[in-house]
């Protein structure tokens, strides 16, 4: 579970007491249990309802009426009813064999709502986290690599973007621009890729002076061709952690900015834009904002214990720099 | 120690000349004019092109951007934050009003932090792998996963609507603070828990502590007296670190519980477009930020002389 005992949790299985070989069954239980909540949003995500490509028009005419104007994508569609079709008669309606989650202030099903909702939050984890990934990536290995004023540069442009705390620049970028998911991810990512790049020039730096680095170096081996295949293999562990635990961050700051509205908009199915909803029926009808909660905590949850355990399997002193961030 | 000072005040000099022009650039570049924009909001209905041009000159829009940028630094540098376009208070003054809400959130949440994460991360460490350590490590991941902004209706849930003890927002008295700063300790308390935790095994492992043992000093004492104090020292840098983490944590729960505060004012002020009041507080909060940053670090530093002082990694 954390990073001090993995290490110790075989030999706890192999010649424990009974109680101690069942906690440590237990926590890998928890990793299994991270497992089995990102496949299920996975799957919400997909299926929930069709996913549906709008063809453009030029593309159209360019096939001969070959392509039809909407190319589908998955055709399926497990939440049982639509996600944004209101039905003022079952408003309020507590859970039921027919909304298992109960529906909202405008009859909308909760449990519809959550599906759509993962594909949200999912992907705007995926695309921000990318982004900042390959942009961090690239900043950190070159001003690593390359260090003088290239990296001093780098490196107080990464000073200026962590003197402000994280959320706050980002809500602000997100409400100078104007409340939208697109804008939440663009604000995001400003801020989200300084961690990598900080990181993997750190990696970078300490991987330059190894030996095998000096050693392929003398051997006459291309610098493009050094970095792809001696310095970035070895700065990939500290990354994947790093994006795991991001993943995690930006799932919850993505709610929590739309909570604030600042993000998506009414009627979007968003977790934190649900609870915001929610907020006004605290006492009569408990499940509009409490389902979108527990979703959002299990979702981050979820990647925060994936994060933790592959931090563990990494050496600790690269791992010691990686922490999960709460913050709202 | 003065040299390692100076150098991250040089630096830090640097750093808030990047982050003032960073916050008056975020809002020059914003994609409308915002003359337009609030005239629109004051008066409900498109402003004529002679009152745009007045507010432009009354808030020195028409001005080529350096310049701008000059002017408002130099009035900064005075203490002046400049005038919201709403309302007659100077931005600095609305501002300190509303300080002293959002710091006394901020104490009350590192105190309930603390108390929850000190006996926490101690019976932790000192029973690693037992039911007490499960028990804490896991309380620990959920208080770094639970939205602010869901425990805190869960809160007012629970302990104003059904039980009534304490009042739904506001701010002031005791009983309000009680709510907001359990909602926002929570968080750092699960960090805290955590990194006391590993610092009490580094610290139990090491030679003292195995002397202090064979000395025949009962468990108790070597576990409070010697282990816990050392422990101590890297919770000290993280709880300083965390101020951060209160101002992004601030927003949501002065929202959530209506309460005033920094937080409250820059989420109005975003909605109205009111410019001048986010730039000042956007200014505001990373000067904070970078300055406890750097207390912390060299307070880090001064508590433990094993770290070097010339800005070497630690």
């Amino acid at each position: 579970m954390s990073a001090a005992d993995r290490p110790q949790a075989w030999r706890r299985r192999l010649d424990g007491t009974w109680s101690r070989r069942l906690r440590s069954i237990a926590e890998d239980r928890l990793d299994l249990l991270a497992w089995v909540i990102i496949a299920a949003l996975v799957v919400s995500a997909v299926f929930a309802k069709p996913i549906r490509l709008t063809v453009p028009s030029v593309l159209q005419t360019l096939s001969g009426g070959f392509l039809a104007e909407t190319v589908t994508l998955q055709p399926l569609q497990l939440a049982p009813h639509d996600p944004i079709d209101q039905n003022l008669a079952d408003r309020l309606h507590p859970p039921s064999r027919e909304y298992p989650l109960g529906t909202d202030q405008l009859g909308r099903d909760i449990l519809s709502r959550l599906m759509v909702g993962a594909r949200i939050s999912l992907s705007v984890g995926v695309v921000v986290v990318s982004i900042s990934l390959m942009i961090g990536t690239a900043v950190g290995v070159v001003s690593g690599y390359l260090g003088g004023w290239v990296d001093e540069a780098v490196m107080r442009i990464v000073d200026i973007v962590l003197a402000f705390p994280g959320l706050l620049l980002a809500l602000v970028v997100a409400g100078i621009l104007g409340p939208s998911l697109t804008n939440i991810m663009i604000a995001l990512a400003v801020v989200g890729w300084t961690q990598y790049a900080r990181i993997v020039r750190g990696s970078v730096l300490s991987v330059k002076q190894r030996d095998f680095v000096a050693a392929a170096k003398l051997m006459g081996v291309s610098e493009p061709r050094l970095v792809s295949t001696h310095v970035i293999p070895n700065v990939i562990g500290p990354v994947v952690i790093l994006a795991t635990l991001d993943m995690a961050y930006v799932i919850l700051a993505t709610a929590g900015l739309s909570f604030l509205g600042l993000g998506a908009q009414p009627p979007t199915p968003e977790w934190g834009t649900m609870l915001s909803q929610g907020r006004h029926h605290l006492l009569t009808a408990w499940w509009i904002a409490n389902v979108p909660g527990v979703a959002i905590m299990v979702a981050v949850l979820a990647f925060n214990i994936l994060g933790d355990s592959l931090r563990d399997l990494l050496d600790p002193r690269v791992a010691s720099r990686l922490e999960g961030k709460g913050g709202l | 120690m003065y040299r390692f000072i100076l150098r991250r005040a040089v630096s830090i000099v640097f750093v808030l000349f990047g982050v003032s022009v960073t916050t008056f650039g975020m809002v020059v570049f914003t994609p409308g004019d915002p003359a337009e924009i609030v005239l629109r909001e004051q008066t409900a209905q498109n402003p004529s092109q002679e009152a745009i041009r007045e507010f432009r000159a009354e808030h020195g829009l028409d001005d080529p951007i350096p310049v701008q940028y000059l002017d408002w630094m130099a009035d900064v540098l005075r203490g002046d934050l400049g005038q919201s376009y709403y309302h007659d208070t100077p931005v600095t003054t609305m501002i300190i009003r509303r300080f002293g809400d959002t710091a006394e959130l901020a104490v009350a949440a590192i105190l309930v932090a603390l108390v929850i994460s000190i006996p926490a991360g101690v019976i932790s460490a000192v029973h690693t792998g037992e039911l007490p350590d499960h028990a804490s490590q896991l309380g620990s991941l959920l208080g770094v996963s639970m939205p602010n902004f869901w425990l805190g209706y869960l809160l007012i849930v629970v302990f104003s609507l059904y039980l009534e003890l304490f009042p739904v927002s506001g701010a002031g008295t005791v009983r309000e603070l009680v709510l907001p700063a359990v909602t926002l300790g929570s968080g750092i308390a699960a960090i805290i828990t955590r990194l006391l935790r590993s610092s009490m095994l580094d610290v139990l492992e090491a030679e003292y502590i195995g002397t202090a043992r064979s000395k025949g000093l009962r468990e108790r004492i070597v576990v409070y007296k010697h282990a816990f104090r050392n422990a101590l020292i890297p919770v000290v840098t993280i709880v300083g670190l965390q101020f951060g983490y209160l101002l992004n944590g601030a927003v949501i729960v002065e929202i959530v519980f209506q309460r005033p505060g920094l937080g409250t004012l820059l989420i109005e002020a975003i909605f109205a477009r009111d410019y001048p009041i986010v730039q000042g507080l956007v200014l505001v909060i990373a000067v904070l930020f970078v300055v406890s940053n750097l207390l912390v670090d060299v307070a880090y530093r001064y508590i433990d002389p094993r770290i070097r002082f010339d800005g070497g990694t630690r």
